[in-house]
């Protein structure tokens, strides 16, 4: 039993809006009908939500305010409210005029890293997905497994080695440095593998050989369109774990030129006690970059299909 | 369980063209070899050697096979050892911490009586897409208190805490993990709580069940293979520490440069200049996951009900 097929799922839902998949909106939590809550039970849970909340939007709301502000303000006005002069703006300005717009080349540089390295680990990994689920070869689950024990070995037992394998052949320093270790999704193979077991029936394969189809188109024509909500749901899981790599880029770059944005604002962070002006720099470009993520985590939220995630326990 | 899902579709399986197998299989299998276990194999081998640099570096460094010598070496240094008991308290911390409030933000979504839950959702998740260097970052201007506009309210009333101090930090570190990752986990719960039938829930309502009889009896028992995932997935996260310690570490001198093995193996790797030391110190971190890790599915499967 996997749960899959999410659109399907959300058409179910009885009374639900019907513009409200268009909309972008995520499917509500389904609840148990009819349920009798006391009212102080629903000013309880309410309550939690709202603490919760608070928690979860204290440092954006703050970094968010912080960079209004100029370097003494910071420190000397309340910091979840605005300072008497703020210069948001000016901010701004310094932040993309700092080392030659430097960050511009980070965010540049994070959006390659990640939409690069994403997109080609979807494919490698949902077309090594699939012909785990519809092919049979020797040694088949070994292989798979020693792949999906791939998903339990630390990301930092693995960037530090391979700088010393890739200095060997002279990549280190590259961009290809850290594309290419990003490009390998253990995770993503094995969400592939469930999701083609249980999205792309076999009968539809078969009728397209009799039909004439290669393998291969077979799998590229028919089977990925099959496989949707499971290829974006891997896309954007690698999407947001390589823009949130912080060791790979660190062990491997050395030119600030190739930096993505993390590693950029560290940079900018280490030079903060010599020069305090780096500190509003830092705020700012944090505020940049929470914003830049924020945007699009709630705009994708809707392809976030967190059941493919779960559905692979239920397999 | 996964194996039962997958049987049944391997069976009828007869490849007419195994190059489209190869074309499907081999870009992934080859990228793998070459970025997961080629880098593994290479620091395995590389810990069983140490490069000897003899005389004043006029002769180039040799080098020599010490068997297990860098993990002997590694294992009685005080500052390593501790460094792994910092990390064990950490998982001990940050685990439970993590488990309860997913589980408790993704039921409270699920109560009847929440009020737009969809908008707390996003809320919840947002985290997620802020990296952990700029979530550190962030919670490091709200864990001094100049900045803090929390610790300056609490200060106000006569409360000074120093998030800080050598015996709070490691719990500092704790949440900024836990405000980062717990809105991803409650998703996953969230799925796993859809997927119940509400049949079960119409059912135990006839038998007269309140909340928290169903949160007990059906709920939690249902989404148990998610919690069990959660777990394992915050056990691994929880063992790479790395980037908060390191981005807090000028705020504060409770942190050092060996705060954790993942620091301290980046230390010997590239400021003292011994890979191979820092090569064990890495393959032992690794063993440290797995045995953890498969610790705890034992724990899980016990009884029989086998939730992986």
């Amino acid at each position: 039993m996997v749960t899959t097929d999410a659109p399907a799922r959300s058409h179910t839902k009885a009374g639900r809006p019907a513009g409200a998949a268009a909309s972008g909106v995520p499917a509500p939590t389904r609840r148990p009908p009819a349920a009798r809550t006391g009212a102080a039970g629903t000013v309880l849970v309410n309550a939690a939500l709202v603490v919760a909340s608070a928690y979860f939007l204290l440092p954006i709301a703050w970094v968010l305010i912080a960079a209004t502000k100029s370097p003494g303000d910071l420190s000397s006005t309340f910091g979840l409210w605005f300072s008497d002069s703020p210069q948001a703006w000016q901010n701004l300005v310094a932040l993309f005029t700092q080392d030659d717009g430097a960050f511009s080349v980070w965010i540049l540089n994070s959006i390659l890293y990640s939409g690069v390295g994403a997109l080609v680990a979807t494919v490698i990994s949902t077309a090594a997905g699939y012909a785990f689920a519809k092919y049979d070869f020797p040694a088949k689950e070994a292989v798979f497994w020693t792949i999906l024990g791939g998903v339990l070995v630390p990301a930092t037992v693995i960037a530090l080695p391979l700088y010393f394998l890739l200095n060997s052949v002279g990549l280190t320093g590259s961009y290809w440095s850290v594309l290419l270790p990003c490009m390998v999704s253990p995770f993503g193979v094995f969400l592939a593998r469930i999701h083609a077991n249980a999205s792309v029936p076999d009968e539809v394969i078969e009728a397209a050989r009799i039909d004439g189809a290669g393998d291969l188109r077979i799998f590229a024509s028919i089977a990925t369109r099959m496989m949707t909500p499971a290829i974006v749901t891997i896309f954007l899981f690698q999407f947001v774990t390589i823009w949130n790599n912080y060791l790979l880029p660190l062990v491997m770059l050395s030119d600030p030129r190739r930096f993505p944005i993390t590693l950029g604002l560290t940079l900018w962070n280490s030079q903060t006690q010599r020069d305090p002006s780096f500190t509003t720099l830092v705020v700012t470009g944090s505020a940049v970059s929470v914003v830049l993520l924020v945007v699009l985590m709630v705009s994708l939220q809707r392809f976030w299909k967190a059941d493919l995630t779960a559905g692979a326990t239920k397999g | 369980m996964s194996a039962t899902a997958i049987a049944p579709s391997s069976r009828r399986r007869r490849p007419r063209t195994p190059a489209a197998l190869w074309v499907l299989l081999l870009p992934f299998l080859v990228m793998f070899a070459a970025f997961f276990v080629a880098p593994i194999a290479f620091a395995v081998v590389d810990s069983m050697f140490s490069q000897q640099s003899s005389g004043l570096g006029l002769i180039a460094p040799t080098r020599e096979f010490v068997f297990l010598d860098n993990y002997a070496a590694a294992l009685s240094s005080p500052s390593f050892v501790a460094s792994l008991g910092r990390l064990v308290a950490f998982s001990a911390i940050e685990v439970p911490f993590m488990v309860v409030s997913a589980l408790a933000l993704a039921l409270l979504l699920g109560a009847a009586a929440a009020r737009f839950p969809r908008a707390f959702r996003v809320t919840y998740f947002m985290p997620y897409g802020v990296p952990g260097v700029i979530a550190a970052l962030l919670w490091g201007f709200l864990y001094i208190p100049a900045t803090s506009p929390v610790l300056q309210l609490l200060g106000q009333v006569g409360i000074d805490v120093d998030p800080l101090s050598s015996d709070a930090v490691l719990f500092a570190i704790a949440n900024i993990a836990l405000w980062g990752f717990a809105g991803y986990n409650m998703l996953i719960l969230i799925a796993a709580l859809d997927a119940i039938p509400s049949e079960l829930y119409e059912a135990a309502r006839l038998d007269g069940a309140g909340e928290w009889r169903m949160i007990w009896h059906i709920k939690l028992p249902l989404i148990r293979p998610s919690i069990v995932l959660i777990t394992l997935f915050t056990i691994i996260g929880t063992l790479q520490l790395f980037v908060e310690p390191l981005v807090l570490r000028p705020l504060t001198t409770a942190i050092s440069s060996d705060y954790t093995p993942n620091l301290a193996a980046y230390n010997q790797a590239f400021a003292q200049g011994n890979p191979n030391l820092a090569a064990a110190m890495a393959v032992i971190v690794a063993l440290l996951a797995f045995a953890f890790s498969a610790l705890f599915l034992r724990i899980v499967n016990r009884k029989g009900n086998r939730a992986w």
